[in-house]
């Protein structure tokens, strides 16, 4: 139980580091942070529950009024702001790239984690966050899909290094899928 | 570990958490319904006052909060321009701009350990067992306190990449970060263990 609850405040803490890391750009020009890899890397390392669980104890300490998310925002507003739909899709994108992690992870490789990451990250979480634009911005789902669409090639690479970093998390520490 | 909650006094800090988060609330469902311009103008124009009671400093740190908004309200009315709809965009803007606004001014007027008293009482009263909430109450204290100690150990380890290559580091750390993280959860399980479970 302990193990459980470390693990997931650790991977919290994590989401939250990886968001003060300097942003990569593109050769589009878009910056990627790497906070959206984090809510992958729950979901593919620490699978469906506790993925998920990790993610919801870090937004709530976002809603707490810790600057926590990529560029130091935090607090209610963000839960107000455009990207609303991207926050609530974060716990469900963790906790369906950890369930598709859990089901392949007898197959080893980068692979399954990266569409398990793909599925989850970048699917499920840009289609709750196009729906919560569209409902934020008074726009059809196609209009509020094309906003999005500049971070897509930057998810997929992202996808592409969540399979790489849990497969060599997974051989450096193989208890870690142990509950 | 650094909150959001400004420095600068205002009469809202004596507020009671409960009704400022209830306000919120209420303005922010009434805010959706929002369709003139001149209302919304107004509303914002409210939210802005009450900003400037908290003097011109506060008002300033709330500007700053509102950075990264602003990028989103330029595309919003770029939009609208070119489609030739400009009082429409008007009003998702505004009512965007007020609900943020609004949401930010009672982040930077309550204290965390207010709020987290607010979400303690809201648990209690639905009836989350005493257990539970110690153990909820532990994973924040955890990711408050371990959020800065990854952060100085990721610089740890950027600069000890710096010292061997001029390469910039990038994605290659974030392997070896996760696992000091991993690490951490383990020995910190073995610490609780040792001290009886504390769970």
């Amino acid at each position: 139980m302990e193990r459980n609850l470390t693990l997931i405040a650790l991977f919290a803490a994590l989401i939250a580091a990886l968001g003060l890391v300097p942003k990569l750009t593109l050769i589009s020009g878009v910056p990627i942070s790497a906070q959206s890899l984090g809510i992958m890397l729950c979901g593919t390392v620490l699978g469906a529950k506790r993925g998920a669980l990790a993610v919801l104890l870090f937004l709530a300490l976002v809603a707490l009024g810790l600057p926590l998310l990529a560029g130091g925002r935090g607090g209610l507003g963000v839960f107000s702001g455009v990207t609303m739909g991207y926050l609530i899709g974060f716990p469900v994108a963790a906790f369906v790239t950890g369930l598709l992690a859990e089901m392949w992870r007898s197959r080893g490789g980068f692979i399954f984690p990266a569409v398990a990451a793909l599925i989850g990250g970048v699917v499920v979480l840009n289609v709750l966050g196009i729906i919560g634009m569209s409902i934020k911005l008074d726009k059809t789902l196609a209009d509020a899909a094309l906003l999005a669409t500049p971070f897509i090639p930057g998810d997929v690479l992202k996808c592409v290094l969540a399979g790489l970093i849990t497969q060599g998390l997974l051989k450096a520490r193989p208890g870690l899928v142990r509950a | 570990m650094i909150s959001l909650t400004s420095e600068i006094r205002t009469p809202y800090h004596g507020w009671p958490t409960v009704a400022k988060l209830v306000g919120l609330c209420l303005f922010t469902l009434a805010v959706f319904y929002l369709d003139s311009v001149t209302v919304g103008a107004g509303v914002m124009g409210i939210v802005m006052l009450a900003y400037l009671v908290g003097g011109g400093l506060f008002a300033m740190q709330g500007l700053r909060m509102m950075r990264p908004v602003l990028w989103f309200v330029a595309i919003i009315m770029l939009w609208h321009l070119a489609v030739g709809r400009t009082a429409e965009g008007a009003v998702v803007i505004l009512r965007l701009l007020a609900a943020v606004a609004l949401a930010n001014l009672v982040t930077m007027t309550t204290r965390l350990e207010d709020i987290l008293a607010v979400v303690e009482r809201a648990l209690a009263r639905l009836g989350v067992s005493p257990r539970l909430r110690r153990r909820l109450a532990l994973s924040v204290a955890l990711v408050v306190r371990f959020t800065p100690l990854l952060v100085q150990k990721g610089g740890a380890l950027s600069e000890a990449w710096r010292a061997r290559t001029h390469r910039r580091p990038g994605w290659r750390l974030v392997l070896p970060f996760a696992l000091l993280a991993v690490d951490d959860a383990e020995q910190v399980a073995e610490a609780l263990k040792a001290r009886g479970g504390a769970l």
